[in-house]
């Protein structure tokens, strides 16, 4: 059958300038470009064409442009390019269609429309190269009050504290497994989180033996598929996450091809290699909070209690109450992912319209959790679609305690947000396992990118804090009295417990 | 003898009973854990009333006979120890276990055996609902579970590797047959035998016929099962009546779902 999609992409090249070198050649992980020896010229099939720009920015001449194919259909504000684009390829497939990454629609994102405060007069800002502002982060229960203990001199605290996790910034990063990802990812985050202080998730993939010297600074993921979980990967982890479920397909599993699954990845999932590692949408033994409460109280049994167990969920429309039952189950930290998150592979039409943004989430569930008396004895993490450190801030204004981060990191490490993460082929070798094209991770370098953007943005997180006048981000927290919305209906005020700018 | 916390006794120097009544699931276990990091390698546990996780994060190799019923989540990622049952268990034994052996005399709950990569559960009596649900095999580990009575629907869902034996032995007259519909829904590996006839068959698995192969496997299986159990019945009776093999009709049953 004839094909009728239009190639998305054309790729171009200055023939005069291009030196006839070949590096496009070898870098196109999509057989893009090709040498023909006959007429001594680089040839491209912009059908192929993906726009990862990988080319581009390895052509030594900068002689390749990659632009929009201008040829479009007519235009129609109902059926759009990529619904035209939808239909004709599932009339080729008869298949649902996958996408990489985040969904990338409009008007989900409110970050844009909340404003932050400063000082100004009245009450003196604070200059974070002179004075100290504390942006470390604990991470689990807090108890209601603290007693002490007083014997003549000496001053003990009496309150049995539960097991937190400290975090120097509060960004962590995000969940992806390996097999998702491969080692060298996973390698170049782990370093990052130790040198950073933080944490990083290994995903519901296992963790590598190698990066076992890490797992102090490592959270280990407990999905459905329950891949590559026993008690000694339970045991090493700094906490353990219950994935329930993700912000780029909520209400949907994992599902691992079994072409991804190599020799290496079947020994960290323990399963045989080249078989489907499918995590199913549920936990077979989850259907209730009470059901919940029963995972998680055996995930604290086996460690004995000392480490913080957290639940993570996708954004949807009763967070609120669930997360409330979260709590009521017994977790430490609840994470809410919200639907800008991003994933390897996600059904097309799950990913642009199952969720919530993580904005509105974020702010309901503390409202409820602290309207319940309760907020106390969780702590929030936000995730999904967390694009820079005034993110950050608004997310912790609006009620999170700290945030993940996945795609902000791994844009850090080379990804242009092809969005083709499921082909195995990512051209930057992030999302791909290919032992050939992994290469092109150098993991030191990758780890640099990555402590460089915590770095970078943890000065500007405590230089807004500054401006407001806060000397430690715990001020912040919940402080919704710190932002203004601009563009927003009453009710969407309401929701987000922000007043308008100007008021 | 010697008595430790009022409610346990040490007897020999690595034997212990353990008098549970009355006990949050959290002193029980946490006795377990301190009684075999102590070196005691036999504990007698006696009215059990419902105490979850009896045998989880246990370290160092310890054999628990559990008189009572066990809560939910027995031997949840048990990783080589061995419980033996003198009652009925609930839900979820064997949960996401690696290594070890669950033994139990009664009836078991739903969801036995969930991910389950390596050990061997046996249930003389019935089983719930999805038992076996993905359970998994890897290198040299190849989980089985045996059930001497019936189970409910959903057998082997999801399963991905192991073996899970239904031997239909009625314990009762009359008693007890449940429908075993969906068997192997989802089901992308592993091999379920179950003596007798099997009604309902999930898409994603077929019915294949018995080899020399595996009924040399089954009889072994039922040889060890049957050390475990009086069942009122020998072997070669067993042996006697004809087993289906239910097997995943892809190891990919997902393969051709996206484009
Ligand atoms: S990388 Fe640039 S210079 Fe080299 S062949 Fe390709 S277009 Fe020509
Ligand atoms: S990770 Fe790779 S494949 Fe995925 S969007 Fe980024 S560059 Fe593209």
């Amino acid at each position: 059958m004839r094909r009728y999609l239009l190639p998305e992409y054309i790729v171009e090249r200055d023939d005069l300038k291009c030196t006839r070198c070949k590096i496009c050649v070898e870098q196109c992980t999509y057989g893009v470009h090709n040498y023909n020896a006959i007429k001594n010229m680089i040839e491209s099939r912009s059908e192929l064409c993906v726009d990862c720009l990988r080319c581009v920015l390895f052509c030594p001449v900068n002689a390749i442009t990659v632009r929009r194919n201008p040829n479009v259909y007519k235009e129609n504000y109902h059926w759009t390019y990529e619904f035209i684009t939808s239909i004709k390829r599932q009339a080729d497939t008869g298949s649902a269609l996958l996408s990489g990454m985040g969904c990338d629609k409009q008007n989900l994102t409110y970050w844009d429309k909340l404003l932050l405060n400063a000082c100004q007069v009245t009450n003196p800002p604070i200059d974070p190269i002179r004075e100290p502002i504390e942006i470390r982060t604990y991470l689990g229960g807090k108890p209601k009050m603290l007693e002490f203990e007083f014997n003549d001199e000496d001053i003990t605290l009496g309150t049995k504290l539960g097991p937190c996790l400290c975090a120097e910034t509060p960004i962590l990063f995000a969940a992806m497994s390996y097999g998702a990802l491969n080692l060298n990812v996973h390698e170049a985050l782990a370093r990052a989180a130790v040198d950073c202080g933080t944490y990083f998730n290994c995903g519901e993939g296992g963790l590598h033996p190698s990066l076992y010297k890490y797992s102090d600074h490592t959270i280990v993921q407990v999905a459905s598929g329950r891949f590559g979980v026993d008690l000694k990967y339970l045991s090493v982890g700094a906490a353990i996450e219950i994935k329930i479920g993700q912000g780029a397909k909520p209400g949907i599993g994992g599902h691992l091809p079994g072409e991804k699954v190599s020799d290496d990845i079947a020994m960290v999932r323990m399963i045989p290699a080249g078989t489907d590692a499918i995590s199913p949408a549920p936990h077979h033994d989850i259907y209730s909070i009470e059901d919940l409460r029963q995972l998680i109280y055996a995930l604290k049994e086996t460690v004995e209690y000392t480490k913080p167990v957290a639940v993570k969920i996708a954004a949807v429309h009763n967070s609120a109450a669930i997360a409330s039952g979260i709590v009521r189950a017994g977790a430490d930290i609840i994470v809410l992912d919200g639907v800008r998150g991003a994933t390897g592979a996600a059904p097309k039409a799950i990913r642009d319209n199952v969720g919530i943004p993580i904005e509105l989430a974020v702010a309901s569930v503390d409202q409820r959790l602290r309207d319940e008396g309760v907020r106390d004895e969780v702590s929030l993490i936000a995730s999904g679609g967390i694009r820079s450190s005034a993110d950050v801030v608004k997310a912790v204004a609006l009620g999170a305690d700290a945030v993940y981060i996945g795609t902000a990191a791994l844009i850090a490490m080379g990804c242009t947000l092809c969005q083709k993460c499921y082909t195995g082929k990512c051209p930057w070798g992030i999302a791909t396992t290919d032992p050939e094209i992994s290469k092109r991770l150098n993991p030191e370098d990758a780890y640099k990118r990555v402590v460089n953007l915590v770095k970078a943005w943890s000065i500007e997180i405590k230089e807004m804090l500054g401006a407001m006048g806060m000397d430690a981000i715990e001020s912040l927290r919940g402080n919704r009295e710190q932002l203004r919305g601009v563009g927003l209906t009453d009710r969407e005020l309401e929701i987000l417990g922000v007043k308008m700018a100007g008021e | 003898m010697n008595d430790i916390h009022g409610c346990v006794k040490r007897f020999e120097v690595d034997r212990a009973i353990i008098d549970a009544k009355g006990m949050h699931y959290f002193e029980l276990n946490a006795l377990l854990r301190e009684l075999s990091a102590d070196g005691i390698r036999d504990v007698e546990v006696y009215n059990v009333y419902g105490q979850r996780y009896i045998g989880t994060g246990l370290k160092t190799p310890l054999n628990i006979r559990i008189y009572g019923v066990p809560g939910n989540d027995l031997g949840a990622f048990m990783d080589g120890q061995r419980i033996f049952v003198y009652g009925n268990a609930q839900d979820g034994c064997g949960n996401t276990m690696n290594d070890g052996l669950i033994i139990v005399h009664g009836d078991s709950g739903d969801v036995a055996g969930y991910g389950m990569r390596g050990g061997k559960i046996f249930v003389k009596g019935d089983a719930g609902f999805r038992v076996g649900v993905h359970m998994k095999e890897y290198g040299g580990k190849r989980p089985t579970i045996i059930i001497g009575g019936n189970v409910g629907d959903f057998l082997g869902e999801y399963m991905s590797g192991g073996i899970i034996l239904v031997l239909n032995l009625s314990r009762k007259e009359g008693g007890g047959k449940r429908s075993m519909k969906f068997v192997g829904v989802g089901m992308h590996g592993g091999t379920i035998y179950i003596r007798g006839e099997v009604v309902h068959v999930a898409k994603e698995a077929r019915v294949v016929e018995t080899d020399e192969h595996d009924l040399r496997l089954i009889s072994e299986l039922v040889r060890d099962f049957s050390t475990c159990f009086s069942l009122g019945m020998s072997i070669d009776e067993i042996m006697s009546n004809e087993f289906v093999k239910v097997v995943p009709a892809s190891s990919r049953p997902y393969g051709k779902l996206y484009g």
